[in-house]
């Protein structure tokens, strides 16, 4: 019954034995081709196919780095990131019909979204939307469409907004300082990027975490010299200036004169940069530090101050300013009227141009350079902050007859704000230059050496304290119990094609506080008011005494005149 | 011997992982809410609220300097 396999006839062992042997080969040559691939993959190709392996698994990850605050003088925070999610797409994972509910959810155009994600059919990666607020990042979650991910990002924000906007400047959306401190901190502030490899199934979802490569190491936090308050103060009623004289544009500064810290700096007009679409350079500017301007009579108590200086003058000596005008080479120099024969205070009190002139012509010129130099015009305040110019001074050799004349009384020469507001610090300072910043020190500065007596600081003082008082110019300026030293500046502005402008002015104040002895400097400029007055005495002045009278008993200055 | 003690080494292991994964889940949770709270308090605490409501609902007002003492150190 049984069949036998084969039959061991001696006739029929050839055909079979040749078939046996034909497929042993057979089995053979596959085996080594087999073992051949095999040896080849293991050992030669072993690294390609390891890291191929790795590549479809192992992921290196980043781990966000916090940025560092930014906070004021008292602690609080002025610029604060705050971890957000971003959304979004592996396109090769993404099922097209899902994109209406994302789209909904995100509140985007369903089309827009279709758009970006066939556009980039071929790539692994395409942000949806983002910067979305954790809340919204959970209900994407809870979605859970295929190759839609959320990434852990910062944004960053500035709860005092429009308040401190051309100080702290702001970031681009990977947190990168793009202006202001943020940019000239960005070395601190930024921290570095943590990464650590992970074990990642097809969907992304980390399985497990293999070894961190870096620990992430979040930014310094930088600690200002402003006071929120202060800044808030002056931004309140600089605003309200603007827009009062519907001036095309403002700046104030608030200095400590003693320590040369900057307390407030505020320009008009100003940006949300928590919001900031469809804005450009004309609001991003700070102003305080970019634009130059002449500064008029606020020049004069350096004119002074140097008259005093060389010796020639006293408090007391009378100058002839009659008929009112100075007739040099092809220019007139005018006063508002004919004061006749006056003292130096009054020169200062009356803002005389025919006064300030002589002085100027009867010193010589290397003195009245070296002050205006050393008090800080024409070279950089270096206080930090990004984009300052250094504004404009000739050099004594080079400056022609009516120049020295035009120069005391601030014309022929440009300067900023905060080189103003230095000067004035120093006058404050009782000669003494302070060192400004804006970032708070752990270690005294170094006081510099003075460059006047202080006596000669203090005459000059209390000649800019009778210009507060009533019939001097800047009587608006009084803050009630405090005696204030100041002074007025109205300027003609520039055209563009050189020569003066008809009706267009800048207006200018600078005041110390308490005179008694200075603790505050501040300046304040009013560029083009267009209303009743465009005065710096009118303009201008009144905002002093506003700021002050909040932001002296804010730092708890004690009144010198009750 | 040195498998059981291999797996039970495994299991401890990813129990840790989950429970590290946890608490940096927390970790990042809190942070998100302390950023929150920072914002929140200080939109509270901005300038022109407080002034607004001192001003108006509460009714007050800076002292005048007739009824003000300096006490002198």
């Amino acid at each position: 019954m049984n069949k036998p396999l084969f039959i061991a006839t001696e006739n029929k062992i050839t055909p079979l034995w040749g078939r046996r042997q034909w497929m042993l080969l057979l089995f053979i040559i596959m085996v080594t081709i087999l073992f051949g691939r095999a040896i080849y993959l293991q050992i030669m190709h072993t690294e390609f196919l390891q890291n191929q392996g790795d590549a479809r698994y192992l992921r290196t990850v980043a781990i966000p780095a916090h940025r560092g605050m930014i906070l004021d003088r008292q602690g609080e925070p002025l610029a604060i990131s705050t971890p957000v999610d971003s959304v979004w797409v592996n396109p090769k994972q993404f099922v097209l019909s899902q994109t209406g509910k994302l789209a909904n959810l995100l509140e985007l155009s369903v089309s827009s979204v279709k758009a970006l994600i066939s556009e980039r059919q071929q790539k692994e990666f395409v942000y949806i939307k983002r910067h979305i607020s954790p809340q919204l990042a959970l209900k994407v979650k809870s979605l859970e469409l295929a190759g839609v991910f959320l990434q852990r990002e910062y944004h960053r924000y500035y709860p005092a907004a429009n308040v401190t906007s051309h100080i702290l400047g702001f970031t681009d959306i990977d947190d990168n300082g793009l202006e202001g401190l943020e940019l000239a901190y960005e070395s601190q502030l930024k921290g570095t990027f943590g990464e650590k490899q992970v074990i990642q199934d097809k969907y992304g979802h980390i399985i497990t975490e293999v070894k961190s490569v870096q620990i992430p190491q979040d930014g310094q936090n930088i600690v200002l010299t402003i006071d929120k308050r202060v800044q808030y103060l002056v931004y309140k009623e600089l605003s309200h200036a603007v827009q009062v004289y519907h001036a095309q544009s403002g700046s104030a500064v608030i200095l400590d004169v003693q320590t040369g810290e900057i307390l407030a700096m505020v320009n008009q007009p100003a940006y949300n940069p928590n919001n900031r679409e469809n804005l450009d350079g004309e609001h991003y500017r700070n102003r305080a530090i970019t634009d130059v301007f002449e500064p008029g009579s606020t020049l004069k108590p350096f004119t002074i101050m140097t008259a005093l200086m060389s010796g020639q003058y006293t408090a007391h000596t009378l100058v002839d300013t009659t008929p009112g005008s100075l007739q040099l080479g092809q220019y007139t120099i005018h006063d508002s009227r004919n004061y006749g024969m006056i003292d130096l205070p009054t020169i200062i009190q009356k803002s005389s141009n025919v006064g300030a002139s002589k002085i100027a012509l009867s010193l010589p010129k290397q003195q009245l350079w070296q002050i205006l130099t050393q008090v800080g015009f024409g070279q950089r305040v270096d206080s930090d902050l990004p984009g300052e110019v250094k504004g404009h001074l000739n050099h004594y050799k080079r400056w022609y007859h009516a120049e020295q004349a035009t120069l005391s009384f601030g014309y022929g020469i440009s300067v900023t704000l905060l080189q103003l507001a230095k000067a004035y610090a120093t006058l404050g300072n009782r000669g003494i230059v302070p060192t400004i910043h804006i970032r708070m020190t752990e270690k005294a500065v170094t006081p510099n050496n003075p460059i006047v007596s202080e006596q000669v600081a203090q005459q000059v003082l209390s000649m800019l304290e009778r210009v507060v008082q009533p019939g001097g110019t800047g009587a608006k300026a009084q803050v009630t119990g405090y005696r204030v030293a100041g002074k007025t500046g109205t300027v003609r502005k520039t055209a563009n094609k050189g020569g003066y402008l008809e009706n267009d002015y800048i207006a200018l104040f600078a005041g110390l506080i308490p005179a008694s002895k200075p603790r505050l400097a501040m300046v304040i400029m009013i560029d083009t008011p267009r209303g009743d007055s465009y005065y710096g005495g009118d303009v201008a002045a009144p905002i002093f005494a506003q700021v002050m009278a909040g932001a002296l008993r804010l730092l708890n200055i004690p009144p010198d005149n009750l | 011997m040195s498998t059981i003690q291999l797996l039970l080494i495994r299991y401890e292991n990813r129990q840790l992982f989950i429970e590290l994964q946890q608490l940096q889940q927390q970790r990042d949770q809190l942070n998100i809410e302390w950023g929150q709270l920072q914002l929140e308090q200080s939109t509270y605490a901005q300038q022109d609220r407080i002034e607004t409501i001192a001003k108006q609902r509460l009714q007050m007002r800076l002292p005048e300097l007739y009824n003000t003492i300096i006490i002198k150190p």
